[in-house]
């Protein structure tokens, strides 16, 4: 049982609410922190990706968890942020700056794909978004000029402050570091008016308005941002490929980033890291389960989608707060521990409207 | 007599929040039976529990002999328990007449045809307006929509929730009367959930008075009418105090 007592107002926007959770953040800085020297490099890569995973997450979390816009087609952000970058790369761009204009790219693409967007609400804009990334998967296939075609592009070998990117350590601390900053931009836009106008325009639109958020700007501001993340993401996924092509960024990709969000559960950036976990991690866990299981059971083909969505469906079903969701209650339990009440997610039957996200 | 519905000490959660704490509640047949309270007592979720939308954790809910406790809302709709939920609820893109025979539903007899006339006798505000989509109706006409589908089921019980809700004096008026009527002509027995005592005990036969999830006073309208808790509470009547303001220091609380 833990009760905060609150003596100065910093404390009501404090990232960290208690001791405790400075405590487990900072184990859990000193964890990743020291992974390199734990793992080998495979393991290192793996974790670089989700990682990258992450950053995008945090992208389509303000749109999808925040805004409540859905998008499905943030594979094209991916897919901007990954070409521009290597394009700027490839023409001599140092690589600090190149990040960062592919990341002001992405969102520039973002903001004016989130005007006509404005006018669309709920199945008509997600549809409009697959719209949006079927035409660039195509303007990569055919500007061969730029991105090579289906004969794809190579993305260059970059330094940074005179260390090659292309080592695992090295790519690890920067996806990292990249991350922590990330997160970071996130919780303060949300702890600020930016943040809970978004938060306003999911929950009700007309008191949103009549608050005087402005609907168009707000919405397409959250755009702008969600896109800037995803094109971040999507510089560092180009030196995760190492060699770019249109494949890479297809619908499949938008999906899987929605189901990271959704699965990681809405409306948190917890929610955002643990469906990374999931979505980067599960495939390999299963390819390991594989090994392991007799072969007339392994050799089934198809098992690891197979496995892959009835997990998905299960959490759907049982846990649609996410893994989050899942988290919170075991923390409650612990925090409130001899006094926890077993009632307290319960549900009804039916929805309730606190319980609704859209 | 043998009561149409009868609710015994039932406690209804949400989550960890008990929102009903053992209320207990007889409705006769045809009866008007209303249940007043101020805000968060507890009265809509004593009308989702008999209906079905919400499980009780406790107690038992019995309708003409039947345990209906916990029952899908569907089945007890096919029982005859007809809810009309609050804030109306109409079908926004279907037609007035579809949403009517939305209500009929589950009916297979051919009384369906003469149903809609007898409702669009009731409501005659609503028969002009038959093809157009019940969205563009006022609030005062979704209102008698939504209890013309309730009617379409031919509910041995039907239980309204906030019908005034939201309607000028002159509309609650209006619906006030066609309760009663239907009351008195249809032979439907009510139970009605309301924030505007005056007018519900005005049509009704016996109240229940609750707050925070108990049922605090029972009685005959009559009786309740008369009663001084419930006419300072409810109907705004004040007893002034000898300089002829009204007096604060001995306030009545249940709790």
């Amino acid at each position: 049982m833990r009760f905060v007592l609150k003596t100065h107002y910093g404390q009501d926007v404090d990232l960290f609410k208690h001791s405790g959770q400075r405590f487990w953040y900072a184990a859990l800085a000193i964890m990743v922190g020291l992974a390199p020297w734990i793992m080998d490099d495979f393991y290192l890569g793996e974790l670089s990706l989700v990682f990258i995973y992450a950053i995008a997450g945090i992208g389509l979390m303000l749109l999808v968890g925040y805004t409540g816009l859905v998008s499905l087609g943030h594979a094209a952000f991916l897919a901007i942020g990954a070409y521009s970058h290597a394009y700027l790369l490839g023409h001599g761009v140092p690589f600090p700056v190149a990040l960062a204009a592919a990341t002001l790219f992405s969102a520039v693409i973002g903001a004016i794909v989130g005007l006509p967007a404005l006018r669309m609400i709920g199945i008509y804009l997600a549809v409009a978004t697959l719209a949006f990334a079927i035409i660039v998967e195509q303007v990569l296939s055919h500007w061969e000029s730029v991105t090579g075609g289906y004969r794809g592009m190579p993305v260059p070998e970059a330094e940074l402050f005179g260390l090659s990117l292309m080592g695992s350590q090295t790519f690890y601390y920067l996806c990292l570091a990249l991350l922590v900053a990330s997160l970071l931009a996130a919780l303060n836009l949300l702890r600020g008016p930016t943040g809970r106008s978004f938060i306003a325009i999911r929950d009700s639109e007309i008191s949103a308005s009549s608050m005087g958020i402005h609907l168009a700007r707000t919405k397409s501001r959250a755009f702008a941002i969600s896109a800037g993340f995803t094109g971040l993401a999507g510089g560092l996924f180009a030196h995760k490929l190492g060699y770019l092509a249109p494949d890479a960024f297809t619908l499949l990709t938008s999906i899987q980033l929605l189901l990271m969000v959704v699965v990681g559960g809405l409306g948190s950036l917890h929610g955002v890291i643990f469906g990374a976990i999931f979505i980067g991690l599960l495939p390999q866990a299963i390819a390991f389960l594989r090994d392991t299981l007799p072969p007339a059971a392994a050799q089934i083909p198809g098992l690891e989608p197979g496995i892959f969505g009835l997990i998905l469906v299960l959490f759907l079903i049982y846990e649609p707060l996410g893994i989050y969701g899942r988290w919170r209650k075991i923390r409650l339990f612990f925090d409130e521990f001899p006094l926890y009440r077993s009632a307290t997610y319960r549900r009804q039957k039916s929805y309730l409207r606190t319980e609704r996200v859209r | 007599m043998d009561a149409l519905l009868e609710l015994q000490n039932v406690e209804t959660y949400y989550g960890p929040i008990m929102a009903i704490r053992g209320v207990s509640l007889k409705v006769f047949p045809q009866q008007i039976v209303s249940v007043l309270g101020a805000n968060g007592a507890g009265k809509t979720t004593v009308l989702k529990t008999i209906s079905g939308a919400m499980d009780p954790r406790k107690g038992s809910v019995r309708f003409g002999g039947d345990a209906i406790t916990a029952r899908d809302p569907d089945q007890v709709a096919r029982l005859g328990i007809a809810h009309v939920p609050e804030g109306r609820e109409v079908f926004p893109f279907l037609s007035v007449d579809e949403n009517l025979r939305m209500g009929a539903f589950t009916r297979r007899d051919s009384g369906v045809r003469g149903d809609l006339d007898l409702v669009y006798d009731y409501f005659p505000s609503l028969a002009g307006q038959r093809k157009l989509a019940a969205g563009f109706l006022s609030g005062g006409q979704q209102q008698m929509l939504a209890i013309g589908r309730a009617l379409m089921l031919r509910p041995k019980l039907m239980l309204l929730d906030e019908p005034s809700l939201g309607l000028s004096p002159r509309l609650v008026h209006e619906i006030a009367e066609i309760i009663q009527r239907l009351n008195t002509e249809q032979k439907v027995t009510m139970l009605l959930v309301e924030q505007n005592a005056k007018m519900a005990l005005e049509i009704s036969h016996f109240g229940y008075v609750m707050e925070v999830g108990r049922v605090v006073m029972q009685d005959s309208c009559e009786r309740l009418k008369s009663a001084t808790d419930i006419q300072e509470f409810y109907l705004g009547m004040k007893d002034e105090g000898v300089r002829g303001r009204r007096r604060w220091k001995v306030r009545k609380t249940w709790r």
